[in-house]
């Protein structure tokens, strides 16, 4: 009878078996947390949904007037831009949401649960990511509303749904690692701001590089924020407008893209563990 | 799979034999010893109380047994497991509500206890009929759909406890349960605890208040700057500084000496002076009329400006162990530099 009992009883059969999917399980209840966040406060997917779709209108409505793309057409040209720098001001959602549970109690409760340790940040990111997507689809969806079309071919179509997602992981953690330093809520707005602006706007986002003054060019041709934006356009089959500085990054904006999200990742992901660590122990 | 991690947890709660001890347990801070030497044997199914000032070291001593600090030296094992070595599988056996609630304000209170169960792994459709059925036993099942950032303190502390009791753990941890709880909550908390105690549960409770831990404990062990200064039952420590005290408020220190002597009859154990305040505080014989009191100062010639009978309290057994009042203060936790360091026990007071 004894025996029979310590046979059903799971420290050693059921949790070695089942460590993988308690991970997951407790990721999703983690994920459901933050989706639950959103259903009573509606208002916080606002900065996935409409700003992305107000800087689509304000670029092709505001702006397309004025700059002109040579080879193309301004709208079809500002779709990738705007998609990553809305995607990149995602690295807010995860920043904010960490720091506010780093300043309350619950997270003492969580830790003090059996859940896998790192599913609090992995359930973060499913939820960041599930945010990023509907972010991707208000974006695509405003773009064909302003003209944009994708003009290649579905598996290049995949390639950039491929590198959007990508880019999005990377931003998350990049977020979650903000959080994970900063030492109030309200820092993380200015930190953010601070990594995200300058990046997007010295870069191919909103303007060809060739019309910056040639000291900036330079700057926006290294720039990774270009890579990802020209490895976009590219795969979508959009102008990318002439760019005369040639650099190896942005030449193979494809590859290139891929290999800077996933190198942010590599460093983003294990800093943050870490720093979890660090910020929750004792 | 969920399925036999449902079964894990029934499992854990059926055969508990959650004691906890813990031997020369210590956490540093920086330069500071926030605990120091701490030894716990908690049988099985009875309540520790943890009793000291803001700043002892209980808190402490809970986040170390609760996995969510790790001991500067020493070693502790709860429910049979120690602390350091498997903090998952201590985790599974216990409850903790700690002194700031945990619980999370933007969700519902009957999610926020869904989530715990989910995340001890119970089954949904078990975490969502505990997490009713404490509800109802907490007095939450009004409240059970409303925003908990909604919630007043005292609910709060309730869900709290609720969310601590949803693995039906062993083990249960309450870091000041009753602080800030009108005297009814408190009344209808200490029935509840006694209750699970009844069931096997084993608790470590930390309080400030003398009371709490006599009506509650089994064993109390008296905390100051870290260090253990009494250990014992309830009974023993009443039996040191004694239960009802009566306060003479005197015109002058002189006059101190003279009001003790008077009312030596009526003293159960030594009386304590405060040479500030010019009060004697003298713990009495049960059963003692305050006339007789007043009438033995009067032919004594001691003018009394006050008299006050009270219950004693966690002053009183820092007065009678150590001499000094105990210390409320976080900042200052330095065990080694005074005489706090006498550690009488109530193992060295003949019964």
């Amino acid at each position: 009878m004894t025996a029979l009992a310590d046979a059903a009883s799971p420290d050693h059969l059921s949790f070695e078996r089942g460590a993988l999917s308690a991970w997951w399980s407790d990721t999703l209840v983690f994920a459901g947390r933050n989706i639950e966040h959103i259903r009573q406060i509606p208002e916080k997917l606002l900065d996935v949904t409409l700003q992305p779709l107000m800087f689509v209108l304000l670029f092709a409505y505001v702006f397309g007037g004025a700059i002109t793309v040579r080879g193309g057409n301004y709208r079809e040209f500002i779709i990738g831009g705007v998609l990553i720098q809305s995607l990149a001001f995602g690295m807010n959602g995860p920043a904010t949401a960490i720091a506010t549970d780093l300043t309350e109690g619950v997270i003492d409760r969580f830790r003090s649960l059996p859940a896998t340790r790192t599913a609090y940040l992995s359930g973060h990111y499913v939820a960041e990511l599930a945010g990023m997507a509907l972010s991707i689809a208000v974006l695509l969806g405003a773009g064909l509303i302003v003209g944009w079309r994708v003009q290649s071919d579905p598996l290049s179509f995949l390639g950039a749904l491929a590198v959007l997602f990508l880019f999005c992981s990377a931003m998350i953690w990049l977020g979650t690692y903000i959080g994970l330093v900063v030492r109030a809520p309200d820092a993380v707005m200015g930190v953010a701001f601070v990594v995200v602006f300058p990046l997007t706007f010295l870069s191919n986002a909103f303007v060809p590089i060739n019309s910056l003054p040639k000291v900036l060019q330079y700057v926006a041709a290294w720039n990774p924020v270009s890579v990802v934006v020209a490895a976009v356009r590219e795969l979508f089959g959009n102008p990318s407008a002439p760019n005369t500085l040639h650099v190896w990054p942005l030449d193979h904006a494809v590859f290139s893209a891929f290999a800077y999200c996933l190198a942010i990742l590599v460093v983003a992901v294990p800093l943050s563990l870490r720093a979890y660590k660090i910020r929750t122990a004792d | 799979m969920s399925r036999t991690l449902y079964q894990e947890a029934v499992h854990h709660t059926k055969t508990g034999t959650g004691g906890v001890t813990a031997r020369g347990l210590g956490k540093r801070f920086g330069e500071q010893w926030a605990l120091r030497d701490l030894d716990l044997d908690v049988v099985p199914g009875s309540i520790l109380g943890l009793l000291g000032h803001n700043g002892a070291g209980k808190t402490t001593a809970i986040r170390i047994l609760t996995t969510l600090s790790e001991p500067t030296e020493g070693s502790a094992s709860v429910a049979g497991i120690d602390v350091t070595a498997d903090p998952t599988q201590v985790r599974r056996r216990i409850g903790v509500a700690a002194q700031q609630a945990t619980v999370d304000g933007l969700m519902s209170a009957h999610k926020n206890l869904v989530m715990v169960g989910r995340l001890h792994h119970l089954t949904k459709a078990e975490a969502q009929r505990r997490a009713h059925d404490l509800l109802e036993r907490l007095d939450l099942a009004d409240a059970a759909e409303k925003l908990v950032k909604s919630f007043s303190g005292g609910m709060r502390r309730r869900l709290d406890l609720a969310a601590s009791l949803v693995a039906e753990p062993e083990v249960l941890f309450l870091d000041e349960p009753t602080t800030g709880l009108d005297p009814r909550s408190r009344n209808d908390l200490w029935a509840m605890l006694r209750d699970l105690v009844r069931n096997g549960t084993t608790i470590i409770l930390t309080t400030q208040y003398l009371e709490e831990a006599d009506q509650l404990a089994d064993d109390v062990v008296v905390l100051d700057h870290g260090r253990t200064v009494a250990h014992g039952t309830p009974e023993e420590l009443k039996s040191q500084i004694g239960t009802e005290r009566i306060d003479v408020t005197v015109g002058a220190v002189r006059e101190l000496e003279g009001a003790v002597r008077a009312t030596e009859a009526f003293a159960s154990n030594p009386a304590t002076l405060d040479e500030q305040l010019l009060v004697a505080s003298i713990p009495v014989i049960e059963g003692t009329r305050l006339m007789e009191v007043m009438r033995a100062l009067d032919a004594a010639g001691i003018d009394a400006v006050d008299l006050n009978r009270r219950q004693a309290t966690l002053d009183d057994v820092f007065l009678t162990l150590t001499g000094e009042k105990g210390s409320d203060s976080d900042a200052e936790a330095d065990p080694d530099s005074d005489s706090r360091n006498a550690e009488p026990t109530f193992e060295e007071v003949p019964t």
